[in-house]
């Protein structure tokens, strides 16, 4: 046998299984979190403020919610997908079935990824009742959403596999993640930033994501696009050669 | 002899803390038997079950499974072994159906209805297919482990402590299960701390303690080997000394000569036998009794001795 892909099949369904069966928890709840943004920053305050690189307010916030939406929800997807087998100890039947990091990542991360591609979809449809937006670059929005997805479902694996208690699992996306992306020109552009906060926020790695996303939309953003997709490609590896690790050492997963 | 369907060699395991888990392992498992490890809380048992099974990490030695070596082919061997754990460690809101069926699939063979429903049937679970777990009973709950671990068809199982907390008539059903799956032609390796089970199911026992096997042996030799007889008799009048024609056999007065103990034998009835004749020998002498108390030594005896023996030295 090689790569068990039945078995990797089977993590996948049960994990998307999972979100379903908490869909108010897994879907409904972060789409109803982001239409409130929608409503509040879009169109209350939005109609007050002015174009943003003759994008509206509305609009212009719309990749960096959808960004918003996306680290958090994949991130406490894939770590709470890990966490709980090890929580609850039925890790036992994985560790000791046929499967590998392969079969585990495309269980896992596969699933906690789709979710949020799914999440991420019924926000841009969502988005479309409160604000009007056209995205300039689909094929790329596409591809740096998936990629976004994938990076963060790996980090959630890692954050579920290094957690030793529910605290340590909140503690990442609440302390960390959240404020990052507030900051992370979710709300507004780096230029609008006084020197020398403008360059301080250029060594927070969320703002080369907002931003990517952004260029995909509207075709101009904070940082070039190469960078930020070249950040993006940079946490994936970073996140792939810690998994490498885990997996090779059995670190928190084998005694 | 066939080639042993798991093979152990020098197996150690020695955890962060310093811990000797198990400490130079060497075992043989035959194909098809039942196989009885039997120590103390924290001898080593699980952590033995649980190198094989992929859940720990040997420190050092080999584990060599259907002819092959576990670190080199790992996915293809433990395609092939169950693991039943001794935690009640299941997704309590997920269906029989789905838990059982996810757990084949995870082991990399395609859906079978007909194979789940089988197994489902033969544990008495059909009927709560469509319940969640956290609706069952314990001793249901634990069927649902057993279903699970069966549910990928394993040639190699391992039950850790499949009876622990659970009722005489379940454990006396889960007997009948086991013996069920090895009339299958499953070989299973079960860690028991009930002598009774490993007596009642086994084909061979274990004995382990601190992480060393003391002993392995079939069932019935062990009990010949270290089985003993032990009779005592009340005698009607006190003896002062034991009578000459009694000292060729492993006879004592004790309680001040108002007793007499037999210890001898080997677990095969010599000792019966032995006992027949002391008391042929004193009724030829004229020595009168009140009552006979005779004795065999159970695996659990034979156990406690070993296991002592080791404390001791």
């Amino acid at each position: 046998m090689h790569f068990n892909a039945r078995g990797a099949w089977s993590i996948f369904t049960r994990e998307l299984m999972r979100a379903f069966r908490t869909a108010f928890q897994s879907i409904l709840a972060p789409v109803m979190t982001t239409s409130l943004y929608f409503i509040v920053f879009g169109s209350a305050i939005g109609n007050r403020m002015p174009d943003l690189g003759g994008v509206s307010y509305g609009a212009f916030i719309i990749p960096g919610l959808l960004m918003l939406t996306l680290l958090g929800e994949t991130t406490s997807n894939a770590s709470f997908g890990i966490y709980m087998p090890r929580f609850t100890g039925t890790i036992y039947e994985l560790l000791s079935a046929p499967v590998g990091v392969g079969e585990t990542l495309v269980g896992f991360v596969g699933a906690a990824a789709v979710k949020s591609l799914i999440l991420a979809s019924i926000i841009l449809a969502t988005a479309m009742l409160f604000v009007d937006y056209t995205i300039a670059h689909p094929i790329w929005a596409v591809i740096y959403i998936v990629l976004v997805a994938a990076s963060f479902a790996l980090f959630g694996f890692i954050l579920g596999i290094w957690a030793d208690s529910f605290e340590k699992l909140g503690i990442i996306p609440m302390l960390f993640l959240t404020p990052l992306t507030f900051l992370g020109g979710t709300f507004y552009s780096i230029d609008m930033l006084p020197n020398p906060w403008d360059t301080i926020a250029l060594f927070n790695p969320i703002v080369y994501l907002v931003s990517g996303l952004r260029w995909t939309f509207y075709g101009s953003a904070d940082v070039s696009f190469a960078v930020s997709l070249a950040m993006t490609l940079a946490f994936l590896a970073a996140d792939t050669a810690i998994i490498a690790y885990i997996f090779k050492t059995g670190w928190r997963l084998r005694e | 002899m066939n080639e042993p369907i798991l093979k152990l060699s020098g197996l150690t395991k020695i955890y962060p803390g310093g811990l000797k888990a198990l400490d130079g392992v060497d075992l043989e498992i035959r194909k098809g038997e039942i196989f009885a490890l039997l120590g103390p809380n924290g001898a080593g048992k699980t952590t033995l079950i649980g190198a094989v099974c992929g859940l720990v990490r040997p420190s050092a030695g080999k584990i060599g499974v259907f002819g092959t070596d576990l670190k080199s082919d790992w996915r293809s061997a433990r395609a092939r072994i169950g693991l039943v754990p001794q935690e009640m460690a299941t997704d309590m809101f997920e269906t029989v159906w789905h838990a059982v069926s996810y757990s084949r699939g995870l082991f990399g063979l395609a859906p079978n209805k007909v194979r789940i429903e089988e197994i489902l049937r033969s544990l008495s679970l059909w009927e709560k297919r469509h319940a969640q777990i956290r609706e069952l009973s314990g001793g249901m709950k634990r069927r649902v482990l057993i279903a699970k671990a069966m549910a990928h068809e394993p040639e190699l199982l391992f039950l850790d402590e499949p009876t622990a907390g659970v009722d005489v008539e379940l454990r006396k059903d889960m007997w009948r299960q086991i013996d069920a799956m090895r009339a299958r032609g499953t070989t299973i390796i079960l860690t028991t701390h009930y002598i009774d089970e490993a007596e009642e199911m086994a084909d061979r026992v274990g004995i382990i303690d601190k992480g060393r096997i003391l002993m392995v042996d079939d069932k019935a030799s062990m009990m010949t080997r270290l089985g003993r007889t032990e009779a005592h008799i009340a005698l009607a009048q006190p003896l002062a000394a034991l009578p000459a024609e009694l000292q060729r056999l492993p006879v004592e007065l004790e309680d001040g000569g108002h007793s007499l103990r037999y210890r001898g034998g080997d677990g095969t009835g010599k000792g019966k036998g032995e006992v027949a004749e002391l008391t042929k020998a004193l009724s030829a002498l004229g020595i009168d009794y009140v009552g006979i108390d005779v004795r065999e030594s159970s695996l659990e005896d034979i156990f406690v001795s070993l296991v002592e023996k080791r404390k001791a030295a």
